[in-house]
């Protein structure tokens, strides 16, 4: 465990500018616009290797790069705080505990790529945490460090809070931003994107909470020292929520490269009391389901993409031996069915018809012609959904099949070995 | 004059200040006519968030969260167990319109699951005992 990002978290009083000052707030920011050209900030955040740390990881550097070129008057960045991802609450730490590191960090952002006015996109699901970044806002305005003139320096800036109202989909950015126009939040056709057209048809960078909180922190300490943190391909530190059946669940800051058996058993104490773990979730329900056997996996995106696999968010999900796979899937993807805006038809149908089939199996009267068929399913959704939500649906589906093939076959052949789904014919084998 | 694209901030405050937690035909009206948004876009972004509810809900709105975590860790048991102590089914309102009852999408409380989240309150690591006594202290509160 580190504490880099989170170094202020639960130390300091959350709305206290003294203290932040005192654990080096505001030192990146005096950092950028004291001494450094936008494009100089820029470079310094390529130079880092950051890369998005919402579940896309996207190389922040770049996408700065892309806003910054473009030539218009109006420009904007938009924080997403819209945690939706099942299994994920660190971005709930940061605001909560730190909401000066993450307006510090859009501050820096919007000097380096020349936006004027910044928006952060809150979930409706988190009112307490919306009152206190308004009130962040607030005390920074009347410091001087938010509005006209930031820091007595010839730029001015200015941020707005935004509540969602609970829909998972304006997590992905083109929903985020008809969202934050007022419109139900229906992922738009890309190209272009929002870096070209985002926002009112501007110029716009969304970043993620926790990207945006490691921007001060890569002023303060330059991107070299930042660089000692994580591996030579994975640069930093991650944000993990663990949750399941591990002993303490909860957030912790973890250098790139830590693996997931010692976050179970280092970080988070091990498996609860008579359990027995069957896999791990990881990157939240859009996430792959990895067995016991690939607990040796570590932290790191290119170990990650070998098992062409994602990070995600950084939400990992414990589950024991009493949870039934195709009873989890049909879980699973009930929650995509619930979210799917129902734009593009591999997500809107997909979803609706995997349901339907994993009822199949729980129920005990699957064929190995359903198992086909989710297979396809979930390739054409994969292959041809509008947006992240659609393509990321079945993961689960497609990871646990990979992994835990017998299970699916066990419940062809009438019977589930956690005793989990009532057979309709056939005997479960433990009832 | 709000603009047009605080639409859905005003559909949020509309509905928190209804004691039903709803947003009734009347008041999608009047948004509609103050914004300068036609009724169907009103009623369009109503019904795309889950949040919003144009369908009067209890005074106190119990929402059991359904999502991952809090499912291997027995959500659907939590949801049963309200519908004993409240009398109603998933989806409907007491009698004396006190409470509701519905399933949410992941609040975030996934280290503490199984959780719900009862207007602006969570609750987690929730069992019979707990849930008995939560809805006792909200029937006090409530009076």
């Amino acid at each position: 465990m580190v504490n880099l990002i989170s170094r202020a978290c639960g130390k300091i009083s959350p709305l206290s500018i003294k203290e932040y000052k005192n654990n080096g707030g505001f030192k990146g920011l005096e950092k950028a616009l004291f001494n450094m050209t936008p494009k100089e900030v820029i470079d310094e955040v390529t130079k880092s290797s950051l890369r998005g740390r919402g579940g896309a990881a996207f190389p922040t550097g770049l996408k700065w790069k892309f806003v910054a070129m473009e030539e218009k008057d109006e420009k904007y960045i938009i924080c997403n705080a819209d945690e939706g991802e099942p299994g994920t609450f660190k971005d709930k730490i940061l605001l909560d505990g730190c909401p000066f590191q993450v307006i510090e960090g859009m501050i820096i952002g919007a000097y380096a790529i020349g936006a004027t006015k910044g928006y952060i996109y809150i979930r409706g699901e988190y009112p307490k945490s919306k009152e206190i970044l308004v009130k962040a806002l607030n005390i920074l305005r009347e410091e001087g460090i938010l509005g006209n003139n930031i820091i007595g320096q010839n730029f001015s800036f200015d941020i707005e809070v935004r509540s969602g109202a609970g829909a998972y989909v304006c997590g992905e950015e083109t929903a985020l931003i008809e969202s934050i126009e007022g419109n139900p939040g229906r992922s738009r056709f890309k190209p272009p994107y929002p870096p070209n057209k985002g926002l009112w048809g501007k110029p716009t960078l969304v970043n993620n909470v926790e990207t945006l909180a490691n921007i001060p922190i890569i002023m303060e300490l330059g991107a070299d020292e930042y660089k000692n943190y994580g591996t030579d391909s994975s640069a930093g530190t991650k944000l993990i929520s663990v949750s399941g059946s591990v002993v303490n669940k909860g957030v912790y800051e973890i250098e790139f490269g830590t693996s997931l058996k010692e976050i179970i058993y280092d970080v988070c104490g091990g498996i609860e009391e008579n359990k027995k773990i069957k896999f791990v979730q990881l990157g939240g329900s859009s996430g792959a389901c990895l067995p016991e056997e690939l607990l040796d996996t570590k932290l790191d995106f290119d170990e990650l993409s070998k098992l062409n696999i994602g990070l995600g968010s950084g939400a990992i999900l414990v589950v024991d031996d009493s949870i039934c796979i195709p009873d989890f899937v049909k879980n699973t993807t009930k929650f995509f069915d619930h979210e799917s805006c129902g734009k593009c038809t591999p997500c809107r149908e997909g979803n609706r018809h995997i349901i339907k089939i994993l009822n199949k199996f729980t129920e005990g009267e699957a064929t190995e012609r359903d198992l086909e068929l989710i297979k396809e399913i979930s390739n054409v959704m994969k292959e041809a959904s509008l947006c992240g939500l659609g393509q990321a649906a079945p993961t689960a589906l497609i990871t646990t099949i990979k992994y835990f093939k017998e299970e699916y076959e066990d419940h062809i052949n009438g019977s589930c070995e956690v005793g989990k789904c009532k057979m309709k014919k056939g005997v479960a084998a433990n009832a | 004059m709000i603009g047009k694209d605080k639409l859905i901030e005003t559909l949020i405050n509309v509905q928190k200040n209804s004691k039903g937690h709803y947003i009734s035909e009347d008041k999608l009206e009047e948004i509609s006519k103050e914004l300068g948004v036609s009724l169907s876009k009103v009623h369009g972004v109503a019904s795309f968030y889950s949040m919003l509810s144009t369908k009067e809900r209890g005074e106190y709105v119990v929402q059991i969260c359904n999502s991952g975590p809090c499912y291997i860790q027995g959500a659907n048991n939590i949801a049963t167990i309200f519908e004993e102590e409240l009398g109603i089914k998933m989806g409907e309102v007491t009698e004396d319109k006190k409470f509701s009852l519905e399933f949410t999408s992941c609040i975030g409380a996934c280290d503490i699951a199984p959780a719900v989240k009862i207007n602006n309150e969570v609750y987690g690591g929730l069992n019979k005992e707990k849930i008995r006594e939560l809805v006792e202290m909200l029937r006090k509160e409530g009076n």
